[in-house]
């Protein structure tokens, strides 16, 4: 109560003009309209379906499947598993080719869009013809060329390209796959301690350097601890591994690991396609950094690439990030577009083969939009974590 | 395209006050015109020429409905749908009927909310396999890739039959025929499975016919069949006696060249199949001339066989288990009294 008049009361308002009372009044009605529409919604759907006589619920969850799927990543046959197993089979197919792209996007589109900005003409000539041819062809036409223009263009089967026991073909990239003999639990272990060394060293040397101004060779090291170490104890235990060669068959390469074409594709597809953006948005968050920056950093005597590593990147983060979010984001709903290239992600083997089978469009595209939200949500989390961490914190 | 249906088909189901039910005909008469469900591309069953005219024996489904309910023929709107999204494209009311080489299985009878009106192509599954293999049966097929289109009781069948007989699978599934065929012409696949009919079909895309064969196991029962939605009695009845119409016509001999004189004839099946005797069409909804029309537009399901798919076609199929009863077949329709 700022002001009161002095002897008067103050003007009494009628409740229902009371601004109070009537924004809390629209919110009140507001909620009871959604609730009521989406009750309606709700229920007439079920009426409806009833009505058709279309099966309704999640019942179909526990049948069993009776399809095949080309990739899976956890056990699955088409004789015992059920829907739920083929639900998450797909889920898994469609983070598999999530993760990789976005890993190889960003390797991809850091790259190209330095070069962007690179000195060279050559170079950046080259990143930029590669920016705007990439970004400006839909992705599904370059899904479509990667698969059936390029890998479906590989020899066949039996005149496969060969190289090392490895075996190229249209059907895919098999190569041997190394199995583990007795023994070699000494070379993880090895590994897992030649990293703790390496991370411990890293803090060591970082604090030297803040006292002394004392720098360490932490890069080699590294290598050495965590490549160096256990290739000793591997070749001092007598090579505890052997490979299984992929073998042809009478019709198909049998053993080995292999790679198919159609997730080649997908992947190749996405992360080419994302990269293009990537690179341009590295090249704005960089050129966001004053020119200043990089002055200052010269004069204090740094070479260019501790310049870029150190001045440059750290505060073009701040500007780099939240557009990549999107971009990440973007990925991972571009993935539902396996269905062109026959990949068995979550659309394809979900929304595509259980829909049909069970006919539940109403359940299995409601699960599947709410998987997407929830993927996308967590990225998003993860994302805005990492930005607070890179943005800038005023003192 | 399926996201599409199925948004639409969930906006449908939720925002549509009243479900399509016991509505079909008056909703069909009102439009003027015949949404009917048919293949992307299937020779022999549902394809579209170069000038947009579709022709195949499903088509001739259309076709007699349109010319039975609307007097005309060529009142056909063609949707085509791919395997995956017929249902759908049904149960959300965008088709009024799916001819769509559909195999009738129990659970799509009980579960998917439609009704299977009859059978108009007796089928089994069958394999192709390129001669250069030296496969001579699906038996030797253990460990092989095979190209199979996705949501399909093909491919329901596939993973079954490898199961049964102790056989390795790699199966690679795509969502439409054509990706699937253009996969296993790629030599993407040692094998290419869809119904027999399909295969001896689809054999004439790929780009050398002749270095491929058709392996003699057929795997599984494969009646084929046009659907309506549940919940429709009288549509349902008119499309399931459009079918037995057009067998009855054959038994009889009537077909679309002689039924004009045939109207003349004193056999009482016939009389009361073209309407000149008793009120049969008009039972139905209809006109009295109802089979009349049909035949006389369409042809009795022999000519549909004949000129779709058997000797007067490119695919030349054996009519097999889809001859007459009385033929040594098992096509059989129950009488018009």
């Amino acid at each position: 109560m700022a002001v009161e008049s002095v002897g008067a009361q103050p003007a009494r308002v009628a409740f229902y003009n009371d601004p109070k009372v009537r924004s809390i009044a629209y919110q009140v009605v507001l909620c009871v309209l959604v609730v009521l529409v989406f009750y309606w919604a709700t229920t007439n759907a079920l009426d409806n379906l009833q009505r058709a006589h279309v099966a309704s619920g999640l019942g179909f969850w526990h049948q069993a499947a009776g399809f095949d799927i080309s990739q899976t990543l956890i056990d699955y046959s088409a004789s015992v598993s059920t829907y739920g197993t083929a639900f998450w089979v797909g889920l898994l197919n469609t983070l598999l080719v999530g993760v990789l792209g976005i890993i190889l996007s960003t390797i991809l589109g850091f790259t190209i869009g330095i070069s962007r900005l690179s000195k060279n003409w050559l170079l950046s000539k080259v990143a930029t013809g590669y920016v705007e041819t990439i970004r400006n062809i839909p992705l599904l036409l370059q899904l479509l060329f990667w698969y059936n223009a390029v890998l479906k263009a590989l020899p066949d089967i039996r005149d496969s390209h060969k190289l090392f026991g490895s075996y190229l073909n249209n059907r895919g990239l098999f190569v041997p796959e190394p199995l583990s003999e007795p023994g070699f639990g000494f070379v993880e272990s090895a590994l897992a301690i030649g990293i703790v060394i390496a991370v411990a060293f890293y803090y060591w040397a970082r604090k030297r350097q803040m006292a002394t101004g004392q720098q360490a060779p932490v890069a080699l090291v590294s290598l050495a601890l965590v490549v160096g170490l256990p290739l000793v104890v591997f070749f001092v235990l007598g090579m505890p591994l052997h490979f299984d060669l992929p073998q042809l068959g009478r019709f198909n390469l049998t053993g080995g690991l292999a790679l198919q074409p159609e997730f080649v594709a997908l992947l190749l597809g996405l992360s080419i396609y994302t990269a293009a953006f990537i690179a341009e948005v590295v090249r704005a968050g960089i050129l966001a950094v004053s020119h200043g920056q990089t002055e200052a950093s010269y004069s204090l005597g740094m070479k260019p690439g501790p310049t870029l590593r150190l001045i440059i990147v750290p505060q073009a983060m701040r500007v780099i990030v939240p557009p990549l979010t999107s971009q990440y984001l973007n990925l991972i709903k571009n993935s539902s577009l396996a269905v062109a290239v026959g990949y068995p992600d979550l659309v394809q083997v979900f929304t595509g083969t259980v829909l049909n089978q069970t006919g539940q469009a109403l359940e299995v595209v409601a699960i599947t939009m709410l998987v997407y939200l929830f993927i996308s949500l967590v990225t998003s989390f993860l994302m805005n974590i990492y930005n607070s961490r890179v943005k800038l914190v005023e003192r | 395209m399926k996201r599409v249906i199925g948004v639409v088909a969930l906006a449908a189901a939720v925002f549509v006050a009243q479900g399509a039910s016991a509505q079909t005909l008056k909703q069909v008469k009102d439009r003027g015109v015949l949404n009917c469900g048919a293949n992307t591309g299937l020779a022999g069953f549902s394809l579209p020429d170069a000038q947009g005219k579709w022709t195949g024996l499903d088509v001739d489904v259309c076709r007699a409905v349109a010319a039975a309910v609307l007097g005309d023929s060529t009142k056909v709107k063609y949707v085509p749908l791919s395997a995956k999204d017929r249902f759908t494209a049904l149960q959300s009311g965008d088709v009024d009927l799916l001819a769509r080489n559909t195999t009738w299985t129990e659970s799509r009878d009980t579960t998917l909310g439609l009704n299977f009106t009859g059978v108009n192509y007796y089928d089994g599954q069958g394999f192709m396999v390129r001669k250069s293999l030296k496969v001579n049966s699906a038996l030797e097929l253990n460990g092989a890739s095979v190209c199979v289109q996705q949501g399909t009781t093909t491919e329901l069948n596939l993973a079954d039959y490898f199961r049964a007989n102790k056989m390795q699978l790699k199966s690679v599934t795509f969502a439409d025929a054509d990706q699937t065929v253009k996969a296993y012409d790629a030599g993407r696949c040692d094998a290419f499975t869809t119904d027999a009919s399909g295969l001896y079909s689809e054999r004439l895309r790929l780009a050398k016919p002749d270095d491929h064969i058709v392996l003699p196991e057929i795997i599984s029962k494969e009646p084929l069949g046009p659907s309506v939605r549940h919940g429709d009695d009288q549509w349902f009845d008119i499309v399931k006696w459009v079918g037995f119409a057009m067998i009855d016509a054959e038994d009889l001999g009537v077909d679309s060249k002689n039924v004009d004189e045939m109207l003349k004839s004193a056999n009482p099946e016939i009389r009361r199949l073209l309407g000149v005797e008793g009120n049969f069409g008009e039972q139905l909804g209809l006109t009295k001339d109802t089979f009349y029309k049909i035949i006389k537009q369409v042809g009795n399901y022999g000519e549909s066989f004949d000129r779709n798919v058997g000797s007067g076609s490119a695919l030349k199929i054996d009519r097999g288990l889809n001859k007459l009863w009385s033929k040594g077949g098992i096509m059989y329709a129950p009488p018009i009294h």
